[in-house]
């Protein structure tokens, strides 16, 4: 791909492709340079870029959720944050939550409390719940209902899933003392 | 979404430079609403500037004991900020009831005042937005109009601010520091939002390569009689069809200061100083609630599906600040 710009004789608006911009971050432990087009969402780049597929476009539009990943520790609307934006994070995925054949608490939790019926919002939901976590706010159970409102699930698994979060919090706690 | 070019910029004045060198360049930090609004062809920038390496990340307190929020805090670092939790609880309360936890994350609270309307015509380019298209037409005011302004409108334009924090910083008499090319200045919470008139498609007062760099609060927060009631379709992520931001100081039964602003009403955050000040040494009562209701409601005309709200936001603003003084009796 060209990385040149073109433009109109007069004015800079581009025509053609922009230059590709050159982006390094950590995806799930690992440093990954990539060179993409600025208007790449993260979640383009994880799924298209690196095959990483769980991550799930859902509405891209930051309404449903299902495309939450953890940046820092902190969870975010993948979609609508720009590739190129988030030179020098670490990020994780659902792919990077386990290790090797352990699962995180949170996925045990959901396994356990049969909080998905489709799936297709269940890594979001994930991601989501592991940030709820490492944020603290949550002590009720109104509070994690309240603060997993960002992620939809159109099969309504939500008994299940504020059950599991519940459990994860308290797992996640005790482990942390 | 419209090709565009990118570039980080390390600090203010390089940002405003940057924007003056492109025809239609537009900051990005946050990116919630712009990403959103460019996949659907409303924002076509030809360049974006990213904001969100630029020094403007802290929370300080001020001379004056009031609290300097940098522009680009987050909104979910602000409402969780132990001065912000214990001096400020309106503005976290209001903040927390906006959008979801992976958003509050993302937005920061200078791009929170710059969030456009909700407005589903402005969003669906094919059909007549005066907003978007100057001199296309209003689609609303003779359409499905259930979230729409019925205060502050003009024949071209019903939209309302779809902000919650906006609401909470204007009852609170906040002021925003701004830098551009002809240098700093700063606004009154109240001259930074504007009513659409003729020129809907202007949302606020800047001038053009304008920079928000911090929202700085006053000493006094309210902090022991405040609320912030939000109505909606939904008890959660949902934008509010009337919400009320109110605050008290009280002295027994009696009221020292009222401060009342709605939003989901109007292009910006409504507020009537001559309405509260018909609060100041009265008893806290549903009657006199009842009053300042109806003085902020003045003028107050429906289009027809939302022509509810010239009740509910009355009932809302009686009831937001009945439980503002409950919360506490010095």
């Amino acid at each position: 791909m060209s990385s040149k710009v073109l433009t109109k004789p007069l004015g800079d608006v581009p025509v053609a492709l922009p230059p590709l911009q050159r982006v390094t971050l950590t995806i799930n432990g690992a440093e990954k340079q990539l060179e993409v087009a600025p208007w790449t969402s993260l979640l383009d780049l994880l799924r298209e870029y690196l095959d990483l597929t769980g991550t799930k476009k859902g509405c891209d539009h930051g309404q449903c959720g299902a495309c939450t990943v953890l940046v820092d520790g902190k969870r975010i609307n993948s979609c609508l944050s720009l590739a190129v934006m988030q030179e020098g994070k670490e990020i994780t995925t659902i792919e990077g939550l386990a290790k090797g054949d352990q699962l995180h608490p949170v996925q045990e939790a959901f396994i356990e409390h049969d909080a998905f019926q489709c799936g297709y919002c269940t890594p979001g939901q994930i991601c989501s719940a592991v940030g709820l976590i490492n944020e603290g706010h949550a002590k009720t159970t109104e509070d994690i209902q309240e603060l997993m409102s960002g992620n939809i699930c159109r099969c309504g698994a939500y008994v299940g899933i504020t059950a599991a979060v519940e459990q994860a919090l308290k797992v996640c706690q005790s482990n942390a003392q | 979404m419209n090709s565009f070019t990118y570039t980080r910029a390390e600090t203010v004045d390089t940002a405003i430079g940057e924007i003056k060198a492109h025809h239609t360049a537009k900051f990005i930090a946050g990116g919630t609403n712009i990403l959103d609004l460019m996949k659907e062809n409303v924002e076509r920038p030809d360049h974006l500037v990213d904001i969100t390496r630029l020094p403007l990340k802290q929370i300080e307190t001020l001379p004056d004991g009031g609290l300097r929020l940098g522009a680009l805090v987050t909104n979910a670092d602000t409402a969780y900020h132990p001065e912000v939790q214990k001096r400020y609880p309106l503005l976290s309360k209001t903040i927390l009831a906006g959008a979801s936890a992976q958003l509050r994350n993302m937005a920061t609270d200078g791009g929170n005042l710059f969030q456009r309307t909700r407005c589903y015509y402005f969003y669906d380019t094919a059909t007549p937005c005066n907003k978007r298209e100057p001199g296309s037409g209003c689609s609303a005011i003779n359409g499905f109009n259930r979230i729409h302004a019925i205060l502050g409108t003009s024949e071209h334009c019903i939209a309302t601010h779809p902000s919650d924090m906006a609401v909470a910083l204007a009852a609170l008499e906040a002021t925003i520091r701004v830098s551009g090319p002809n240098g700093e200045r700063t606004l009154a919470m109240a001259d930074f939002h504007r009513l659409p008139g003729d020129k809907p498609q202007y949302d606020n007062n800047l001038e053009a390569g304008e920079i928000v760099t911090s929202i700085d609060l006053p000493a006094n927060g309210f902090a022991n009689n405040y609320n912030y009631l939000k109505l909606r379709d939904r008890s959660s992520y949902a934008f509010a069809l009337v919400s009320v931001a109110a605050a008290l100081e009280l002295e027994g039964d009696t009221i020292r200061e009222a401060r009342v602003a709605l939003g989901g009403v109007a292009h910006m955050p409504w507020r009537k100083p001559e309405a509260e000040a018909l609060l100041k040494g009265q008893k806290a009562t549903k009657e006199n609630f009842r009053k300042v209701a109806e003085a902020l409601l003045e003028g107050a005309k429906g289009f027809g599906a939302n022509t509810f709200k010239i009740e509910l936001a009355p009932r809302a603003i009686v009831r937001a600040l009945v439980m503002a003084t409950e919360m506490k009796k010095k």
